[in-house]
């Protein structure tokens, strides 16, 4: 699903360059639920970043579902961002003068899908992550969590190939933490590709592939014995 | 463009800082109500002037005659001489596009007091000998009875058609005007008809007291012969008498023996270049009212693209989220694009609207005090206001211009970290 080869990264500051990310190569198959891990400065938001297309690396090949991905122009990564990924931030990033449901529409608006179409699904999203009540809610008025979960609705309507979250569970205590990772974790047994960025030993470990980074290589890539969030919740 | 969802977007943003939209849209009102009410007072002088004018057939040029100032053909200088009824049609015959040549003849006026008497009344008016066709360069309304006809100056009747003006000085009210006759100047005359002008300016009352009798008569009953004391000559709507005036008078000083270069033998006053005149003043004031009012729009406009600027800047990381869900940067553009139109319209309307209240209270005020002289019916066409939509428009284009394209500018990965 996703293939990096020899991804390189760095940043000019001022005379200054930091070199990011040197050489990252990356394989991860259709249905795989992967924790990226690092201490801060590793450049894992850095390779989160270039996988959603947010971020254009150096060099090295990335190859999304079979398309290469190079020298896009912003139209055309602001398509294939629309059709390929799903974003869930740290920080929610809802947008907060549209209601939960409006929220959820937004992906399936830029894909030009008719007003009724958009409403329906939205709302079947909002049902699926157990908010559907809470539709016409502005984000003000909902909480953290639940604000995650519309944020995951989000991500997930626009149906893409690859969900990338990045710290889905930083601004939020261990329950609701649980909470969201129980849902991501039911999103990935449908059989999702899904991308998790966290420094959290506990949420990494609900995940089933364990990738560390530190300093801009990848020094430890394992499968593990998925912990599910469900006992938590 | 007629989205449903991208004119809610729209509503949503403007309404959500009303009070700064407000401030922001009154520059733009502000401007183009003084565009509206500038062009409007400007329209309302030249009513005025217009009417002072009145309907005078304005590509007219009156012409007479004055003392050679140049000896020629062993004539001396200083020589007086008249024009004659055959010049008329020797103008007919030599130059083309003329449409009216009116010789005239006159008593009062700069040629002598007229004595007017009708039994124990007596009145000092301008007498004039004129063709019937002088009703259409010197227009007047036939209040009573009739005007000169070429049967009159065919017969040599001695009738005269009386001004409102005089009427009222030789008659009772009441009194029945038409068959009864006048005397000017030692001659009866049998009144025919009655005329009033509608002429506005100082002269206004002078030009009702008037008499106007057939040409040929007037020449018969006070002894002027063949002499014609000046003419009042129009040219056709397709060509300005002001470019054939030079003609008509080379063919005078040619019959008449004057020198090509005696510039002050023949007086003329071309009324069309004095309204040529008038025209272009007329034209200042719009590019003044235009110029002003486009200044003023220009600070309102700088106002939204300021205000624009700073929705954009408040809305980065908004934009840098709709980015990362794939709304495309020209969607963004084009989103800002129609705020920023959208509210420069709205606001300009508003400013027409209250403009247009404005010089409706103007017209309402002019109305109820009577006429203010120079200034009639201030007022805009429809045609000005669709240009001040289309200003509009165009400027709020501008103004959006440069916001649409620094949202685009930020990338969104930059954008997402904004606080």
């Amino acid at each position: 699903m996703i293939e990096i080869k020899d991804l390189h990264k760095s940043y000019k500051m001022g005379s200054n360059s930091l070199h990011v990310l040197k050489g990252i190569n990356f394989k991860a198959e259709a249905g795989e639920l992967v924790a990226i891990m690092g201490s801060s400065g590793s450049g894992k938001s850095t390779l989160l970043n270039i996988l959603g297309m947010l971020d254009v690396a150096d060099s090295g090949a990335y190859t999304l579902d079979g398309v290469p991905i190079k020298d896009l122009s912003e139209t055309k990564a602001a398509q294939y961002r629309n059709k390929f990924l799903g974003f869930v931030f740290q920080s929610f990033n809802l947008i907060n003068y549209k209601s939960a449901l409006e929220n959820v529409a937004l992906p399936l608006y830029y894909q030009k899908v008719g007003r009724k179409e958009r409403q329906e699904k939205a709302l079947s999203y909002l049902d699926k992550v157990g908010l559907k009540e809470w539709a016409t809610h502005l984000p003000s008025e909902l909480s953290g969590g639940q604000k995650q979960r519309v944020a995951i609705a989000r991500a997930m309507a626009a149906e893409p190939k690859v969900l990338l979250a990045d710290e889905p569970t930083g601004a939020l205590d261990s329950t609701t933490s649980y909470e969201v990772m129980d849902l991501i974790q039911k999103i990935n047994d449908e059989g999702n590709t899904i991308l998790v960025v966290t420094h959290e030993e506990d949420i990494a470990h609900m995940c089933k592939r364990i990738v560390h980074l530190k300093d801009g290589v990848i020094v430890e890539d394992k499968k593990i014995e998925q912990v599910r969030a469900e006992q938590y919740v | 463009m007629f989205n449903r969802d991208r004119w809610r977007e729209i509503l949503e943003v403007l309404t959500s800082n009303i009070g700064r939209t407000i401030l922001t849209a009154f520059g733009v009102c502000w401007g183009i109500f003084i565009l509206i009410v500038l062009l409007a007072a400007g329209k309302g002088f030249e009513n005025g002037i217009r009417a002072d004018f009145g309907d005078i057939a304005t590509n007219t040029m009156f012409m007479w005659t004055r003392r050679t100032t140049k000896p020629y053909e062993g004539l001396p200088k200083d020589r007086v001489f008249e024009f004659k009824v055959s010049d008329v049609q020797a103008i007919w015959d030599n130059v083309p596009n003329l449409k009216f040549i009116s010789p005239r003849n006159q008593l009062g006026g700069f040629r002598g007091g007229g004595n007017v008497i009708r039994g124990i009344r007596v009145g000092a008016y301008n007498v004039y000998g004129d063709y019937p066709e002088i009703i259409n360069q010197d227009p007047m309304t036939v209040t009573s009875g009739r005007f000169i006809n070429h049967n009159d100056i065919k017969a040599k009747r001695k009738v005269a058609v009386i001004g409102q003006g005089v009427k009222s000085e030789l008659y009772e009210k009441g009194e029945e005007v038409l068959g009864t006759y006048i005397k000017i100047q030692g001659v009866n005359f049998m009144v025919i008809g009655t005329y009033k002008k509608k002429n506005n300016d100082g002269d206004g009352e002078e030009a009702q007291k008037e008499i106007f009798v057939p040409f040929t008569s007037f020449s018969q009953a006070f002894n002027r012969g063949e002499d014609v004391g000046w003419m009042a000559i129009t040219a056709h709507d397709g060509s300005s008498i002001s470019q054939l005036k030079e003609d008509i008078i080379g063919v005078m000083k040619n019959r008449h023996k004057i020198h090509p270069e005696d510039n002050r033998a023949i007086g003329y006053f071309d009324l069309y270049e004095q309204f040529n005149r008038v025209e272009s003043l007329f034209v200042g004031l719009k590019a003044i009212a235009y110029l002003v009012g486009i200044m003023v729009l220009l600070s309102g406009i700088i106002g939204v693209s300021n205000i624009m600027l700073i929705v954009v800047k408040e809305r980065t990381k908004e934009i840098g989220i709709r980015r990362a869900l794939g709304e495309q940067p020209w969607s963004i553009k084009k989103q800002i694009l129609m705020e920023s139109i959208f509210l420069t319209i709205i606001s300009g309307m508003t400013g027409i609207i209250f403009g247009t209240l404005v010089i409706y209270g103007i017209n309402s005020l002019l109305d109820s005090v009577g006429p203010v002289d120079m200034f009639i019916s201030p007022s805009v066409s429809v045609g000005v206001v669709s240009g001040a939509l289309m200003i509009l428009m165009v400027s709020g284009l501008l103004a959006g211009f440069i916001p649409a394209n620094s949202a685009i500018r930020v990338r969104p990965i930059e954008a997402l970290r904004t606080e």
